[in-house]
């Protein structure tokens, strides 16, 4: 078994060399993307043999070798498969294999093909480390390893120059990338502050010595660290404020986007909280624990009110990402941590579903991300037609579909809390991302052929590409099917949540509710945007001035406030220190320079060719040596 | 009587008359009438130090002073000559070539 983990870790990262190393230079070839692509699939058969392992007979525990041993400090390259890791590992390493193959097809064209395959890979690499390790320092490697790879990733077309767009001043590939990654280190500083308060509160970094000693830590430390990793987790997972840097990196080309940003690496920090779960339950940090809750449900229902208004394709479904989010931290701030970790899981599948179908929507469209200018496609793209169709069904939470079973286990969950206000959130914005999921749908597949008037030429993905993509789809209607198998599997580990015979008589109604709701959200949808001839869709352009409307769009100002008073006081705040350092650094370093070379032109005059000057110089030199020697001997 | 000190007095009169005359001569020639000057009134001190402390290495020190200045002497005529040949004067002003 323990060469099998080695190979789902280290599978990706040997891709990642073989296109980095021997490829980087060179001009596009077939031959790293099947090769990349192959590895991954290596990894993850090697994901499936080891969830069947740990199935049957438990978690499997490995020391690759010691990586830090000074005084005290002994921290190992040490990795852990159990019902946790293994299901992150299943999810990373299936959405990865499946956009590694759309990407042979989506990234055809370009000409960093092998570029891509390079960093794609060790984006992999990093998020198996992530979820693998078996202590924290091995978690933040993971941790930053995926950041610089999105970062590298987002930045992908760094050539492209900025363009004002929407509500941003002004975004470029480039730019995003720097937002991303500077945002997320923001958030890292409180992960590593929160890593230090455990080592120096446990003197251990190992999950297992770590989790067993929490009893012995006093409350304030407690809810000190469990306050520093969410803010580590709130960066990485996009969490209200720090969740501008999503909906920008979709700058990025869309396989990053429904691989990163959408499936895996997003959900790291829900996987943190999760992992950290024995610290999470304690009585003595609930307070942080319903914070994150809160937290959670507002942003479900923050981003789900952007996405309502959005007309960028893959903004809309970026903020569908962020909205649930939002339900997976509320499920695991009320304790439900495999129902938070289910809902990753179903929400990774059909994510990364109707995000490749985006990227086959802007393929056909040479790029064009706007909506409005979209319609009727349905005929020239039936497959990614059926695949939105069925992710957005997903999304939706209609019956029988994943995300039915997981987002009505979280509102279900948040209502046997008693956190009335939390579900009432929740219960509405399922509603509201059944309505703008649909609304994307229709937009773009029915109604007016709005793109013929702009002529564009549309036509489907290649049909390799749209037959990799049919295990997302199945597993987007079917992995809500298992959830009592995975009930079963995964409270091996995480603490088991029951519903109160009260909530559990009350379940089918709730449900019902939320289907209501949802199916209420697609049929307003379906009226407003899928009509044809008469019944079209029109710009209303009074209602767009109006001030709901523009606040929404606008994303509630929000990137607007960070460029107002974040960006620009910083940026005058740098240069007035860029006077400064000039002025004492720079000028203290240029007064040695130009003193040494003053005094060098001053005292050349006393080359002046005439011996007898010299000897006079010389003299002088004598007696004031003889000085020097007479006071010293009278001084000492 | 004569003690060490005046000696002593005589050799540091010489050697500012030396000194001045190595800072104030344009004439090559006079600065090395000057240096020997100077020797000399070392060699002086030398040998009156040895002899007050009774210690013979002073005035056998004077003794290679003499013998190193003489062969100073020798050499440093010689390229006098020389110089006087090439530029037909010895002055400071004259043959100075180096300039700053």
């Amino acid at each position: 078994m323990e060469n099998l983990v080695y190979v789902a870790l280290f599978a990706p990262f040997v891709g990642s060399l073989f296109a980095g190393l021997f490829f980087a230079r060179s001009p596009k070839t077939h031959l790293v993307g099947v090769v990349n692509s192959t590895l991954i699939g290596l990894a993850f058969i090697a994901s499936v043999i080891l969830a069947l392992h740990v199935a049957e007979q438990g978690s499997v525990h490995v020391t690759m070798m010691t990586w830090i041993d000074i005084g005290d400090l002994n921290i190992p390259f040490g990795f852990k498969v159990d019902e946790v890791s293994v299901t992150m590992m299943l999810v990373v390493t299936l959405v990865s294999t499946i956009v590694h193959i759309y990407s042979t097809g989506y990234m055809d064209h370009d000409r960093a093909y092998n570029r891509f395959f390079a960093y794609l890979s060790a984006f992999v690499f990093s998020m198996m480390i992530l979820v693998m390790s078996d202590n924290f320092a091995g978690l933040f490697i993971g941790w930053e390893g995926v950041g610089v790879c999105s970062w590298l990733l987002i930045g992908f077309w760094y050539h492209k120059a900025d363009r004002p767009f929407e509500e941003n001043p002004s975004i470029s590939p480039s730019w995003a990338a720097n937002e991303a990654f500077i945002m997320n280190r923001v958030a890292d500083l409180g992960m590593l502050v929160g890593i230090f308060l455990i080592y120096w509160n446990i003197g251990s970094l190992q999950y297992d010595v770590v989790f067993e000693s929490l009893k012995n830590l006093d409350s304030g430390t407690l809810v000190a660290i469990a306050i520093a990793l969410f803010i580590g987790a709130m960066g990485k997972s996009a969490q209200f404020p720090l969740h501008t840097w999503l909906t920008d990196a979709m700058e990025g080309p869309t396989p990053v986007s429904a691989l990163i940003h959408a499936a895996t690496m997003v959900t790291a920090g829900v996987f943190l909280v999760i992992r950290a779960n024995p610290l999470y339950s304690l009585d003595a940090v609930h307070g942080v624990s319903m914070f994150i809750a809160s937290l959670g449900a507002f942003v479900a229902f923050y981003a789900a009110s952007m996405a309502l208004s959005a007309r960028d394709i893959k903004r809309i479904v970026a903020l569908s990402t962020l909205s649930q989010l939002g339900y997976m931290f509320a499920a695991a701030g009320l304790g439900a941590y495999w129902i938070a970790l289910f809902h990753l899981a179903a929400h990774a599948f059909f994510k990364a579903l109707l995000f490749l179908g985006a990227g086959n929507v802007m393929h056909a469209m040479d790029d064009e991300l706007d909506i409005f200018k979209m319609g009727g496609m349905k005929k020239v793209m039936f497959g990614s037609y059926v695949y939105m169709f069925i992710a957005s069904f997903a999304l939706a939470g209609l019956p029988f579909m994943a995300g039915f079973y997981s987002k009505d286990a979280i509102i279900e969950s948040a209502f046997n809390d008693g956190s009335y206000i939390i579900w009432f959130i929740l219960v509405v914005t399922a509603g509201m991302t059944a309505f703008y999921s649909f609304r994307q749908v229709f937009f773009i597949f029915h109604g007016e052929e709005r793109y013929k008037a702009l002529g564009f030429h549309p036509h489907d993905m290649y049909k390799y590409v749209l037959v990799a993509m049919s295990p997302l789809a199945i597993l987007a209607i079917t992995f809500g099917w298992f959830m009592d198998d995975y009930h079963e599997f995964i409270t091996r580990l995480l603490p088991d949540y029951e519903m109160s015979h009260h909530t559990h008589h009350l379940a089918p109604y709730l449900g019902g509710l939320v289907i209501v709701l949802a199916v209420t959200g697609i049929i307003i949808a379906y009226k407003k945007y899928a009509g044809r001839g008469e019944k079209a869709w029109k710009r209303d352009e009074e209602f767009e001035q109006s001030f709901l409307y523009k606040l929404v769009s606008n994303q509630y100002y929000v990137p607007h406030f960070y460029d107002q008073y974040i960006v620009q006081p910083y940026k005058i705040a740098s240069a007035k220190f860029w006077e400064l350092d000039k002025a004492v650094v720079d000028g203290f370093v240029d007064f040695i320079g130009k003193g040494a070379y003053k005094t060098g032109d001053i005292s050349r005059g006393m080359q002046n060719g005439n011996l007898s000057s010299y000897l006079n110089w010389m003299g002088v030199g004598a007696m004031i040596l003889v000085l020097i020697a007479v006071i010293s001997s009278v001084i000492g | 009587m004569i003690g060490v000190n005046h000696y002593l007095i005589l050799s540091g009169l010489l050697f500012s008359i030396g000194f001045m005359g190595v800072l104030r001569r344009k004439n090559l020639l006079m600065l090395f009438f000057a240096t020997e000057v100077m020797l000399n009134a070392v060699n002086i001190a030398f040998a009156a130090i040895g002899s007050y402390y009774g210690d013979l290495s002073g005035q056998m020190f004077a003794f290679f002073i003499i013998a190193v200045a003489a062969s100073e002497v020798a050499v440093g005529l010689g390229l006098l000559i020389l110089l006087y040949k090439k530029y037909g004067s010895l002055d400071l002003e004259v043959i100075s070539s180096m300039k700053g």
